[in-house]
């Protein structure tokens, strides 16, 4: 059996690039590992009739372009907006913040009317940095070590392009690329339960706190997206992450590839230096033009291939690329909503997400215990009651409850995941039951997702939920290493399209639809 | 979403169960059915519109002034005690930040509103100065009470604050409360706007009301207003200009002489205020580059228009914050017509009898008399109505501003 194309990984990204890859007429597979595809963007039902996203829970990322492109409206996609803010403050205090200026306005005036001015001020701004670095998101990224003419036009282009940004903007871009989260909001507010919202964004799948350069990568990163144009803005999936990729699957099986679950590459056949197929665990070759690895760098350079056939500085790079996981996830399925009490009988401060995280200094604290190799006893958390906008996703008036937490740090100092996985979810737990008295006594059952979890269970190396991190050193032309940001690998026919390349990880498609506009153009007939 | 400290009084009133939001606060968009009922109120009686979510600044110290004549495009400093100015604020390069009203309690005492927050605006420019910028918009309501008999109703309640000048303001007290009153409004007639600390909003409402019932005084909500300020000629933010802080282009944003209030920005001596090189600069070099001006509808042009296609001629009603393309001459007749401009405001005036509008047209085609040609779809296809540029006011009755009223 042979394909013009053969993907391995059915994240959304293997997805996407197959999808494009078949519209173009090549004949494309998927081989994913697990049962069900969607890799980190999954929808499962981890407990009787109660429906988990066991790793992404929220969208915002992903490029318009592609829903079009493959049509996926028709196959079942619709993202809802999550509207909401709500971040408790350990005094019973809370901000929340919703989808209207004037409200929001008067929210932040109740801890600082000078910072509901500036949130204004700072919005306007951070709307045009987006609006500035979105068509990057867009474009396969130039390779800064090539001298051809085309990548040097390539470069002079985005000389121009950021030539052309209001040096307002260009100013705050560059601020946001090289200096920390927590520089820029001290600049702009004083009060500490907004800053701890905003700082969030800031250190979300990666090992950095808020006072730490870098963290302001991370932010601009989580409010590039948009959700039918408004920037920064998230929303929920019907059905989940799950019910994204699910739907991204049909698209790709209507354009003509095939995907097949519960087939686990173990390598990449190479001939004379070139790729023609993979081979299986289960010991079946499979051949194919151009094979395509969806799966992180170290797997894509170090795992599938013989490193031998790659150059040295290669190997260097991709064995220094950090990916260092310190995310993990405490899935709740619920008795009923947790009550906040200082808002009484309300609930609509759960459309959204709800922030454990009521200070930088919170978020530094975090932080701190990561540093030296344990697992925040104070964690951040980010969570969300999906059930809320989608009945679909729990038992009638019950409800499943998504956290994110940081930090988990994929090596513990002194012990391991398997033996702290328990105590980690404890930890969660009591966190939330200081600020949802009875919050134990709702919970129906909890899966606790560690770094190793993710790691074992999808592949991301360390657990790492981008495929590595975030660092400006890892990011556009260094993504996964300079040279090798355009989706091609040295070995020909080999080509990269997961999380590891650009733009990076989140549900974004863009590297699964660049890659595949890479190779159709190298491969043209 | 909040509601003003009149709520209470307002919400029974409202038989339309038409309510907005304006700057976060609920507020009424018409009363009752028949807006132009609400809107004479202002031009054959008394009406009070609550102000209330306007953002309220108290400017106070001994650089109160300095401070003011560097912020403000108008010079403050030729604004008596006593009296008011409604100015603009600029960026550096000399676009238009808002405009607001600003009243001179004191020697170093000033209020200020304004449409959008300035808090943190005004307190960053305060740098080295001995001046405190207060944030009053929770402290105080604000109603508006205008039309031609809002004086006989304003002498009942306060005698003194009736006896104000155009843009006059005094403190004063009504029914024991204390309150400042300022001859001023945004509906082109006579009229007072009082300034009530928000614990006394209710009784001083009712005081109000009581006076005003031999007078027909009624409540009127922001569609009249509309509709009243465009008899003015008066800028609507959001609508008429975009405030410069928030827009993403240059493009967008708009001076004092573009936006037709050249008059408030007075060059003559060397005091120094933000944006002033910028307009300096743009009038040196004539770079402004269209003026907003009125505009009036050739009335029988409009219901030709209509006429000729079976249809009555829209007029009650009519009122629009949307552009409507400006052409040089009638598309329909002449294809070579070219696009000059757009209007900004357009609606039909019930006291001119009229269609009038905000326009941005060439400074070529901006003298009073020159005409274009608005476009409007009508029964599926576009066509193209004679508009005459046009002073505003174009309603300016004398009561408006004259200096006591009888
Ligand atoms: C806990 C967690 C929370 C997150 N939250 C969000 C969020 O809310 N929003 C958001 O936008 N992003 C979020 N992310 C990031 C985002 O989910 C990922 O960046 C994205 O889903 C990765 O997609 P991918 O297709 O590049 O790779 P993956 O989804 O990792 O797909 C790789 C696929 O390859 C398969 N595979 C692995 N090994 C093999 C093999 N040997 N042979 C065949 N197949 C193999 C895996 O099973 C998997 O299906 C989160 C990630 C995690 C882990």
């Amino acid at each position: 059996m042979s394909y013009d194309a053969i993907v391995i990984g059915g994240g959304h990204n293997g997805l996407v690039n197959a999808a494009y890859l078949a519209k173009a007429g090549r004949k494309t597979l998927v081989l994913e590992r697990r049962h069900v595809v969607g890799g980190a963007a999954v929808t499962e039902e981890l407990h009787p009739g109660f429906n988990f996203t066991t790793f992404s829970y929220a969208i915002s990322l992903l490029r318009p372009d592609i829903v079009h492109d493959l049509d996926l409206v028709k196959h079942g996609m619709m993202v809802m907006p999550l509207t909401h803010h709500f971040a408790p403050m350990d005094n019973g205090d809370y901000l929340l913040l919703g989808p209207d200026d004037g409200e929001n306005y008067h929210e932040i005036a109740r801890h600082s009317a000078e910072d509901a001015e500036a949130y204004r001020d700072y919005g306007t701004l951070m709307d045009r940095v987006v609006h500035a670095v979105q068509p990057l998101l867009d474009e396969i990224p130039p390779n800064i070590v090539s001298t051809d003419p085309v990548e040097l036009a390539a470069v002079a282009r985005l000389g121009g392009h950021l030539r052309s940004l209001d040096p307002k903007v260009l100013h705050m871009l560059v601020r946001l690329l090289t200096g920390s989260a927590a520089d820029i909001l001290d600049e702009y507010f004083e009060t500490e339960v907004l800053k701890g919202l905003m700082a969030s964004s800031g250190i979300i799948g990666t090992k950095v706190g808020p006072y730490s350069q870098g963290s302001g990568l991370v932010l601009l990163y989580h409010v590039m997206g948009e959700i039918d144009g408004v920037f920064g803005e998230w929303g929920f999936h019907k059905g989940g992450n799950g019910g994204f990729t699910q739907a991204v699957a049909r698209a790709a099986q209507a354009l003509g590839a095939e995907i097949r679950t519960e087939a686990s590459v173990s390598n990449v056949i190479t001939r004379n230096g070139e790729a023609v197929g993979v081979a299986l665990e289960s010991g079946e070759e499979l051949y194919a033009d151009v094979v395509v690895s969806a799966l992180d760098p170290r797997r894509t350079f170090l795992q599938f291939v013989d490193r031998r056939e790659l150059p040295t500085d290669l190997v260097e790079g991709i064995e220094s690329f950090k990916f260092q996981g310190t995310s993990a996830k405490v899935n709740f399925a619920l008795d009923a909503l947790p009550k906040y009490p200082a808002l009484g009988d309300r609930t609509d401060q759960y459309q959204g997400f709800i922030n454990i995280g009521p200070s930088m200094r919170y978020l530094e604290r975090a932080f701190d215990d990561a540093k030296y190799g344990w697992y925040s006893s104070k964690p951040f958390i980010d969570g969300c009651i999906q059930s809320v906008l989608d009945p679909d996703m729990s038992p009638p008036g019950k409800h499943i409850m998504s956290c994110f937490v940081q930090y988990a740090p994929y090596h513990l100092e002194g012990s391991d995941w398997d033996t702290e996985k328990d105590n980690f979810g404890d930890t969660v737990q009591s966190v939330l039951e200081d600020h949802f008295p009875g919050f134990g006594d709702l919970i129906l059952h909890r899966e606790v997702v560690t770094p190793l979890d993710i790691e074992r269970t999808i592949g991301l190396s360390e657990g790492n939920i981008f495929a590595g991190e975030f660092l400006t050193p890892q990011m556009f032309l260094f993504r996964p290493a300079p040279g090798w940001n355009q989706y091609r690998t040295p070995i020909k026919g080999y080509y990269q399209c997961g999380s590891g390349t650009h733009p990076g990880g989140c549900v974004m498609g863009a590297p699964g639809k660049l890659a595949a506009r890479q190779i159709l153009g190298d491969t043209a007939p | 979403m909040r509601t003003t400290p009149f709520h209470e009084r307002i919400a029974p009133l409202n038989r339309t169960y038409l309510w907005e939001h304006w700057a976060g606060f609920v507020t009424a968009v018409a009363y009752q059915h028949s807006v132009a009922t609400e809107y004479f109120a202002t031009r054959n009686s008394v009406a009070v519109f609550d102000t209330s979510p306007l953002f309220k600044y108290r400017i106070a110290g001994p650089d109160a002034t300095a401070f003011l004549a560097g912020v403000f495009a108008r010079d403050i400093r030729r604004c008596a005690i006593g009296e008011g100015h409604y100015t603009v604020w600029c960026n550096d390069e000399g676009y238009l930040l808002e405009d607001g009203v600003v009243l001179r309690l004191g020697e170093d005492e000033y209020l200020a509103t304004s449409a959008e927050p300035n808090l943190r605006h005004f307190r960053s420019l305060a740098n080295g100065h001995e001046v405190t910028v207060e944030d009053l918009s929770d402290a105080y309501g604000i109603l508006a009470v205008q039309g031609p008999h809002s004086v006989e109703v304003i002498r009942r309640i306060s005698p003194e604050a009736g006896s104000l000048p155009y843009f006059g303001v005094t403190r004063t007290s009504i029914a024991n409360h204390q309150v400042v009153v300022s001859r001023t409004g945004f509906t082109a007639d006579l009229g007072y706007e009082i300034w009530i600390e928000t614990a006394d909003a209710l009784p001083v409402w009712d005081t109000l009301m009581d006076a005003g019932a031999d007078y027909n005084l009624i409540p009127m909500g922001m569609r009249a207003l509309g509709m009243a300020r465009l008899d003015g000629g008066m800028l609507l933010i959001n609508a008429d200009f975009e405030p410069a802080r928030h827009a993403w282009t240059d493009a967008q944003r708009e001076t004092p002489d573009e936006l037709g209030l050249a008059w408030m920005v007075n060059l003559a001596d060397d005091r120094p205020f933000v944006g002033r090189r910028a307009i300096e600069a743009e009038r040196a070099n004539g770079t402004s580059r269209w003026k907003t001006v009125g505009f009036h509808v050739d009335a029988a042009a409009y219901e030709a228009i209509y006429n000729n296609d079976g249809l009555a001629a829209p007029k009650e009603g009519v009122y629009e914050e949307t552009a409507h393309s400006l052409y040089d001459r009638d598309f329909n007749v002449d294809a070579g017509a070219q696009w000059v401009g757009y209007a900004t405001s357009f609606g039909f005036s019930p006291i001119l009898k009229r269609h009038i509008g905000l326009a941005k047209l060439p400074l070529d085609r901006c003298t009073p008399g020159l005409t274009a040609h608005l476009e409007l779809v009508v029964n599926h296809r576009p066509k193209y109505v004679p508009v005459e540029v046009s002073k505003t006011p174009f309603w300016n009755p004398a009561r408006k501003t004259n200096k006591e009223q009888a």
